[in-house]
């Protein structure tokens, strides 16, 4: 565990000595603050309209950061070839993976709590309130959601050789799950065999990310929060996708030569 | 005197498909190398002989298609294997967002060094390649020489007992390369083993106790530098080229 920690350390020092988090944070702030000082048609429910659109703006920056800083992880240790001095040292391969996980995934929950916070903010100066519960459950299925897009990342970076390629992919992907992923099942019905069993797989298959992305509606229209058990289960499916991803990754991984 | 170093009828195959078409290149083959406790060992080779695919077996980077090769007695498939060399690769960038001490710590919780223990080997590496001034500054304000000096320093973090350098001194200046040359030389005195594959010839002859001298994956001399230039007369590198069979093309 202490070689996993080694590795997580330098991945969240490299995240937050690069500018990428901080140029998208202040650009989220920007537009969510110009868009908390106006009041569109003096219609006393915008509020709703702006802490849906901050709430979009901050997926979006999340999955950008998430996706981008884990794509380069691993191609960047063989262009710099320090991947060479690291495997020379007494650790697997297997550590290496999880150490990078680990780093990218502690570095998305500090910036999650960055942007859940000044989201709060901005939310408490129109509302008067804070429903302190409805955001650590939305913050925190969200990063587990991320999770499980980090380690879908993780997995492409050993499969595709660009960065930007396994990047664009990965944001296609994940896209195309937030928006047609619970659709699959219904646009499956519409085929005729083979097609349908294969949509209906894809449908299966695919880490449904969507619940996550739905559980904004608890800040937006002040949800009450679900039975805990409930949460519980989206937690070890998360756990489960990253599991997968990861034991993915750790087999390829084993099998390359990495000169 | 114990063999630190063992490889055992070492063969690396390499497979490439294109267009439909599989061709094998064999990098090494049947490769047999003991390098001994305390001594410098030069491994040579023109471009291409299978140096690095040595030294890449070595380190548990590629399988052997056939054969083995062992450190300090145990099998280089095993991670552990790993715990008590240095490893320094040819031209490597390190971490640019990280300062030298940040590296050398980092690497020090690899090998799972106590905090006390590793900041006083942290002081004495830095010491030892003459980097303490430049101890907070990002690696991406360092030269090359002052990089290549990093990779020396991570590589003795651990106080190993072999060394591998894969040409320590390419790319530098003739400064950088005396430098390099006098910590490898303070290292021999040290009871260190150093495994060292280089194009210098020169620098070669100066350090070196033994030399292995290979050419298309297969050992063609082994011996005592002495004892190979002495046999082919004159001096390391017509010995060199006499081993390699390397026949001068004329030029019009």
């Amino acid at each position: 565990m202490k070689i996993i920690c080694a590795l997580a350390g330098v991945v969240i020092k490299e995240l937050y000595r690069r500018k990428d988090f901080y140029v998208l944070f202040i650009i989220t702030i920007l537009i969510c603050a110009v868009m908390g000082s106006i009041n569109v048609f003096n219609d006393k429910q915008v509020i709703r309209y702006i802490k849906d659109i901050a709430l979009l703006l901050i997926w979006i920056s999340s999955l950008v950061i998430s996706i981008t800083a884990t794509a380069r992880q691993i191609p960047a240790e063989k262009e710099n070839r320090t991947l060479l001095p690291l495997l020379a040292k007494p650790l697997t391969r297997t550590q290496l993976i999880f150490g990078k996980f680990l780093g990218c995934w502690v570095v998305c929950g500090l910036m999650l709590a960055c942007f859940y916070i000044f989201f709060g903010v901005l939310a408490a100066t129109r509302e008067h309130q804070w429903p302190l519960l409805n955001y650590f459950v939305a913050a925190f299925l969200h990063w587990m959601a991320l999770g499980v897009v980090i380690a879908l990342t993780l997995l492409g970076s050993l499969v595709f050789a660009a960065p930007s390629s396994n990047s664009t992919i990965c944001f296609v992907l994940v896209t195309a799950i937030l928006t047609i992923g619970r659709y699959l099942d219904q646009l499956a019905l519409s085929f005729h065999e083979p097609a349908r069993s294969i949509v209906y797989s894809l449908y299966f298959a695919i880490p449904h990310l969507e619940w996550a992305f739905g559980l904004r509606n608890l800040i937006i229209h002040d949800w009450p929060v679900d039975a805990w058990a409930f949460y519980g289960l989206d937690i070890l499916y998360s756990l489960a996708y990253i599991g997968i991803f990861l034991l993915a990754a750790c087999l390829i991984f084993r099998r390359k030569a990495v000169n | 005197m114990s063999v630190i170093l063992k490889a055992e009828k070492l063969r690396v195959e390499f497979t490439t498909r294109q267009f439909r078409k599989t061709t094998t290149k064999v990098a090494l083959n049947g490769l047999d190398l003991e390098v001994n406790a305390g001594e410098i060992f030069g491994f040579l080779g023109p471009n291409g002989a299978g140096k690095t695919t040595t030294i890449n077996v070595l380190l548990g980077f590629i399988q052997p298609t056939g054969g083995a090769a062992y450190l300090f007695g145990i099998n280089v498939r095993q991670p552990i294997a790993r715990q008590r060399i240095g490893y320094l690769p040819e031209m490597t960038y390190y971490y640019k967002f990280l300062t030298a001490e940040e590296i050398l710590r980092f690497y020090a919780k690899i090998f799972k060094i106590p905090n006390a223990e590793a900041e006083r080997r942290i002081d004495d590496v830095l010491k030892l390649v003459e980097l303490e001034h430049a101890r907070k500054r990002l690696i991406k304000t360092y030269s090359k020489g002052m990089q290549q000096r990093v990779g020396l320093a991570q590589a003795l973090i651990n106080n190993p007992d072999l060394l591998i350098l894969d040409e320590p001194t390419s790319g530098l200046d003739p400064v950088g390369r005396m430098k390099v040359r006098a910590i490898i030389q303070r290292l021999k005195n040290e009871g260190k083993t150093v495994f060292f594959a280089s194009h210098e010839l020169g620098e070669v002859e100066t350090v070196c106790d033994r030399v292995a001298i290979i050419n298309n994956g297969e050992l063609k001399a082994l011996g005592p530098v002495s004892e190979i230039v002495s046999q082919h007369g004159a001096n390391l590198e017509k010995a060199f080229l006499d081993i390699i069979e390397f026949q001068p093309e004329t030029v019009a």
